[in-house]
């Protein structure tokens, strides 16, 4: 039984990178989770080493029973990413898993120029839980095993969580046969 | 070791304590699928993965009707301190006296350990196994799997 992406990276996805880059890595995560705040410089690294090569998406899937921030950390970055600071909003989020009350979250959207009235607003009454929800779902259908759980070119890596075994299994998948 | 049972099997009839004070009766759970997760135990890591990922999940579930147990070997006041840790939504067995008995008719225990096996099932609304899964034991396995076979009852 090998997992795979379901469904594929479309428009609705978040992108850093070319579209047409050899390799994709997607990433299931969650904002409160200390794997994925381990993982986070281990994709920075791969992105640096990569460069154009690679184009990298990330996902939400968080343990909302067993980190009470995770579910309006990833609802924040959503209501970012419909101003446009999706990517700003995502590092800022994991470079500060320690401080994601909601005011924490709703500064760090006024630090990137978002009406914090909207962005209080937005958690409030749940503008992007459904996306949150629809992410989800399809990480359940993905066959995410954990967070974070990554995918390269839509098959999930079961590999090690290290930089050189992830960039080992991105180059490959890079590489024609 | 018996093999796990395979799809198109009756799912062999337990009833297995769900609380101090409530048992349940596979036999009671008919007309909607029934997921039926075995697992090594209780607060281990890989555990805790996989069970958190399918309490993340059961909203899909639920989708098509169904109903997730888990199973370990680990008694009943074992799994309320665990499921009130982990804040599970879902209920857990304890295959705790004869130890292991149901793991086993299911093909699902390991004898040298003293556990059950990382072991999926999903039962009809009958009570057959339309779908069986063996992870590797340190392997969490994913939800995919159950829901392509909840897809495929409708």
């Amino acid at each position: 039984m090998t997992a795979r992406l379901t469904p594929p990276v479309s428009a609705r996805d978040h992108a850093q990178g070319p579209a047409d880059a050899p390799v994709t890595l997607l990433e299931y995560g969650d904002y409160e989770c200390p794997h994925c705040g381990r993982a986070y410089p281990m994709v920075k690294a791969v992105q640096r080493r990569m460069g154009d090569n690679l184009r990298f998406v990330f996902r939400n899937f968080p343990l909302t029973r067993s980190h009470e921030h995770a579910e309006h950390a990833a609802e924040m970055a959503e209501a970012a990413a419909d101003r446009g600071k999706f990517w700003k909003m995502h590092d800022s989020l994991f470079e500060h898993q320690d401080a994601l009350e909601d005011e924490n979250l709703i500064a760090y959207a006024t630090t990137l120029g978002i009406d914090p009235q909207w962005a209080t607003a937005a958690l409030e009454q749940g503008l992007f839980r459904e996306r949150v929800r629809e992410d989800v779902a399809s990480g359940g259908r993905s066959g995410v095993n954990g967070t974070p759980t990554f995918y390269v070119n839509g098959g999930r890596y079961d590999g090690l969580l290290h930089p050189d075994a992830l960039l080992d299994a991105l180059v490959s998948a890079a590489t024609p046969e | 070791m018996s093999p796990l049972l395979p799809a198109g099997t009756p799912a062999p009839d337990f009833t297995l304590p769900r609380s101090p004070d409530a048992k349940l009766r596979l036999a009671d759970c008919r007309d909607h699928p029934v997921i039926l997760a075995f697992y090594p135990a209780d607060w281990s890591p890989v555990c805790g993965d996989e069970l958190g990922v399918f309490n993340e999940v059961l909203p899909e579930f639920q989708r098509y009707g169904a109903e997730l147990l888990g199973i370990s070997v680990d008694g009943v006041w074992c799994h309320k301190a665990y499921a009130a840790a982990r804040r599970y939504d879902f209920t857990l067995l304890a295959d705790f006296e004869p130890k292991g008995a149901v793991s086993r008719a299911y093909g699902a225990y390991r004898a040298q350990d003293g556990f059950s096996e990382r072991a999926l099932f999903v039962l009809d609304g009958a009570g057959v196994i339309r779908w069986s899964y063996l992870s590797p034991v340190g392997v969490n396995p994913g939800a995919d799997g159950i829901l392509a076979a909840l897809e495929a009852l409708k």
